[in-house]
């Protein structure tokens, strides 16, 4: 289920001959300007899931921010400094002792890139957008997080014009943590849902 | 707009073909309206290079995943959420509340 397996291109793959063809087709046609494919490009690589542990940092420490988060996220993002300009809605949901949120678009795969950049190859599967649906438990587990028995899952499947971030628990052991230093707690995954961030990601030094 | 959260609803169970944004293991389950996401132009048309107006109401629905599998391997209280067009809605009164 994960990939933790790098994926180094080292020969062209034909998926990648057929993009460099439908691009160059596209220049060819006045449809798309090489300025503009870099400019896309950009934009997709000043993204990453580091504007998510930030907007998750600010709201352990500080409530007002994490309102305002809850209840208008491009706004919160906003005022960190990012730019979460999409026509499509950002809403951010919260993790409590009582439920746990797990996100997943079955359709295609649906993910907040104005604020954290490209999804993991993973998050694209047809084996995680159709299993984390039908048995999310199991694919948490898989991902090294046991949700408790008595803590609710909450799927969202992000069909349409809305994109989900998760705000996880602070985890305990943290209280004498600085912002910056929480922020480095917070995985990309634990943003999806399928795990939490763990007050040990400290030493591991990421 | 049609609904209001909490209102209990069902997915249409059509078949529509072509770009639909409404997955298929949810087509003629019963759910409720969680809340209402806003108002846009609708995808199924985009999709196709046409307006997509009038703008569609886009309701995010909750399930119990019970009612949605048979099979479903947690407990009763798990809950999963979608966001589904109002087009794709009936008033319902299944499901678990």
């Amino acid at each position: 289920m994960s990939d933790h397996h790098p994926h180094e291109e080292t020969t062209t793959s034909p998926y990648a001959a057929r993009i460099k063809a439908i691009e160059a087709l596209l220049v060819e046609k006045g449809v798309l300007t090489e300025p503009e494919v870099q400019d896309g490009i950009s934009y997709m690589e000043a993204r990453s899931p580091a504007n998510g542990a930030k907007l998750v940092a600010r709201a352990w420490i500080d409530d007002e921010f994490k309102t305002l988060l809850l209840s208008d996220a491009k706004a919160a993002a906003s005022e960190l400094g990012m730019e979460p300009e999409h026509p499509a809605e950002f809403i951010v949901v919260e993790n409590t002792p009582l439920v746990h949120n797990l996100i997943v678009c079955t359709l295609c795969s649906c993910y907040p890139r104005a604020i954290l950049g490209r999804p993991p190859d993973w998050y694209k599967s047809f084996e995680y957008r159709s299993r984390a649906v039908r048995e999310p438990r199991s694919v948490m587990r898989e991902f090294g997080f046991e949700p408790p028995e008595d803590v609710e899952i909450l799927v969202h499947d992000s069909t349409a014009d809305a994109r989900y971030m998760v705000l996880p628990m602070r985890p305990p052991g943290t209280e004498d943590l600085v912002e910056v230093e929480l922020a480095r707690l917070v995985t990309r995954d634990s943003l999806v849902g399928v795990s939490v961030p763990q007050a040990s990601e400290m030493t591991r030094g990421t | 707009m049609t609904y209001k959260p909490g209102d209990r609803v069902r997915v249409l169970p059509s078949d529509k073909p072509g770009h639909v944004r409404t997955p298929g293991y949810l087509r003629g389950k019963a759910g409720w309206v969680e809340s209402v996401i806003g108002a846009y132009p609708n995808p199924e048309d985009l999709a196709y290079g046409l307006s997509g107006l009038p703008q569609h109401y886009l309701f995010k629905v909750g399930f119990r995943q019970a009612d949605l599998w048979d099979d479903y391997e947690g407990p009763a209280e798990d809950r999963l959420c979608a966001d589904v067009y109002e087009h794709w809605l009936e008033p319902g009164d299944g499901g678990t509340t």
